[in-house]
């Protein structure tokens, strides 16, 4: 589903943030990225979605080369994943179930499908309830769950997630881990950036640990 | 069967139409939605427009009606022919007998010396200046009507073919003065236009500006639909119709400025044409100058905002 092939990136300012990265992650597998900070974790997250673009080497993501992808299909290509950040990334001045909305209005679905999968996704997060209320009168662990179902709401085949609980207590946090393990079990592709080593081994999926720009580690996943 | 067809899902074709029609139709409203949250803003920005769109539309009204009011007067045009002094009272007569036959005459009248005496004497004030005369030093007339009306260049050829006359001293066009209205009028629309071509080129920057702003105050948000997979289509719309809106706007309010202005001056227009004898009737800018307008008006604002949306949308990349 995600191949990078010898992947660098070195910024204008010449730092070097990922430094011959191979790494295929295969259809429905679940991938934690971890390692220090400015280890290239979020770097290489934000090759997938083209956010940036790799200096040397190939990016493959849903059968799609990103380095020979035009501008103009970038939006082709990040419609097919879902993003989750640390900071949730909501719009306060919209209710939750526009937020949540947004994606499909981007994408032109009907209103009617609209309103049928919006529900859905909230239903799947535990926030029916909270689908007219702003972001701002939710809690961090309530606020995460409405960035997973705008993320999810579209049915993307990959999530990518950048420390999604980085702000979370333990308790929240593995609650958002097991609603990614069950997106995972109906076969969408998890990649997941944290630090948060104690949480990923209780999980035991596959780990691949990232060093100064380099992949010094790739454990399997536990067999279940 | 008929009922299998009608519940048949609409075709891909027919999907992609509803679509684009409703993302549109979004866009439409919300615009205008963000406009009316504003409204104090909104307000200000639109009543700039209308200043700046009502200034050389009521110019041009101006000069609409002052042309309309020339064209009654141009029909009058006349020749006025001076004769030689010497030329004898039966032949300056005969020859206004003559030239009533001409084709090219509408009416040829006679002023003779001891008539254009009498008129001096009635109009000057010169009565003592004029009785040390011992001779008339006045010439016959004729005025001479062309039958071609109003038309400059027919006069200009009736002109010379009668200064050819052996008996004529100086043909003189008494449209001469009419061109030279018609000049001032071309030069104030000329003048007009230039000025609403600058005042045009100053609603684009302020709707630009405004535009621009309203960019910014959003950037988070177009950061977002970015990274949901917005098209640029899907962030610029939205300005795009904004930048309309307010040319709307400003079109309506530049309307409401020129029938207003056109209200306080119809009065004294009326009194003043009425003093030179004419019932004046003041247009309005009508059925063509009210969709001009708006038109005007929605056609600048897209181009501003175009302006604001190539300048700052490609600037917006997420980080």
């Amino acid at each position: 589903m995600i191949r990078f092939d010898s992947v660098s990136k070195r910024y204008p300012n010449g730092y070097e943030a990922l430094r011959g990265i191979n790494l295929h992650i295969r259809r429905g597998e679940m991938v934690f990225i971890t390692g220090h900070s400015g280890a290239g974790k979020s770097t290489l997250l934000r090759l997938i979605p083209l956010l940036e673009r790799p200096s040397n080497g190939q990016v493959l993501v849903a059968g799609l080369n990103l380095v020979r992808l035009r501008r103009g299909l970038i939006p082709q290509l990040r419609r097919r994943i879902g993003m989750i950040f640390q900071d949730y990334r909501l719009l306060h001045d919209r209710t939750v179930y526009d937020n949540v909305a947004l994606p499909l209005v981007i994408a032109g679905v009907s209103p009617l499908e609209i309103g049928r999968r919006v529900r859905a996704a909230l239903d799947k997060v535990g926030l029916l309830d909270r689908e007219r209320v702003y972001p701002v009168t939710l809690s961090g662990g309530e606020q995460q769950r409405v960035g997973i179902a705008r993320a999810v709401v579209s049915r993307p085949p990959i999530l990518v997630a950048d420390e999604p609980t980085g702000n979370l207590d333990p308790a929240l946090s593995w609650e958002i881990m097991q609603l990614f393990r069950d997106f995972q079990r109906v076969g969408v592709t998890v990649v997941i950036a944290s630090h948060d080593i104690g949480l990923i081994e209780r999980l035991g999926q596959r780990v691949i640990t990232l060093e100064r720009g380099r992949l010094v580690d790739d454990i399997p996943a536990e067999a279940a | 069967m008929a009922e299998v067809a009608a519940r048949r899902p609409p075709s891909r074709l027919r999907r992609a139409a509803n679509a684009y029609v409703s993302a549109h139709g979004r866009a439409l409203v919300g615009a205008l939605g963000r406009l009316y949250r504003t409204p104090l803003a909104s307000l200000m920005t639109a009543a700039v427009l209308g200043v700046a769109l009502a200034l050389p539309a009521g110019f041009l009204l101006l000069l609409a009606n002052l042309q309309g009011v020339t064209a009654g007067w141009e029909a009058d045009a006349r020749l006025s022919v001076f004769l030689k002094t010497d030329v004898a009272p039966d032949r300056y007569r005969a020859l206004a007998a003559t030239l009533e036959q001409d084709p090219d005459i509408a009416a040829a009248t006679l002023i003779t010396p001891e008539q254009a005496l009498e008129e001096l004497r009635a109009v000057s004030g010169m009565q003592d200046a004029l009785a040390l005369l011992d001779s008339n030093p006045l010439p016959a007339v004729l005025l001479v009507q062309p039958a071609a009306g109003a038309d400059p260049e027919a006069a200009a050829a009736l002109a010379e073919r009668l200064e050819a006359l052996p008996d004529a001293d100086l043909v003189q066009l008494d449209q001469a003065w009419l061109q030279r209205l018609a000049s001032v009028v071309e030069l104030a629309r000329r003048g007009t236009l230039v000025i609403a071509a600058m005042l045009g080129i100053a609603v684009i920057l302020v709707v630009g500006n405004t535009i621009r702003m309203a960019i910014e105050s959003r950037r988070e948000e177009l950061v977002i639909i970015k990274l949901l997979g917005g098209t640029d289509a899907f962030i610029r719309r939205p300005f795009l119709y904004e930048g309309c809106w307010y040319g709307l706007l400003g079109g309506v309010l530049a309307l409401l400025l020129v029938e207003t202005a056109l209200l306080l001056l119809r009065g004294p227009a009326t009194a003043l044409a009425a003093s030179y004898g004419s019932a004046l009737l003041v247009q309005g800018l009508g059925m063509d100058g009210v969709a001009w307008l708006l038109a005007a008006g929605v056609v600048l604002g897209l181009a501003g905002s175009r302006l604001a949306v190539g300048r700052h949308l490609r600037a917006i990349e997420p980080r």
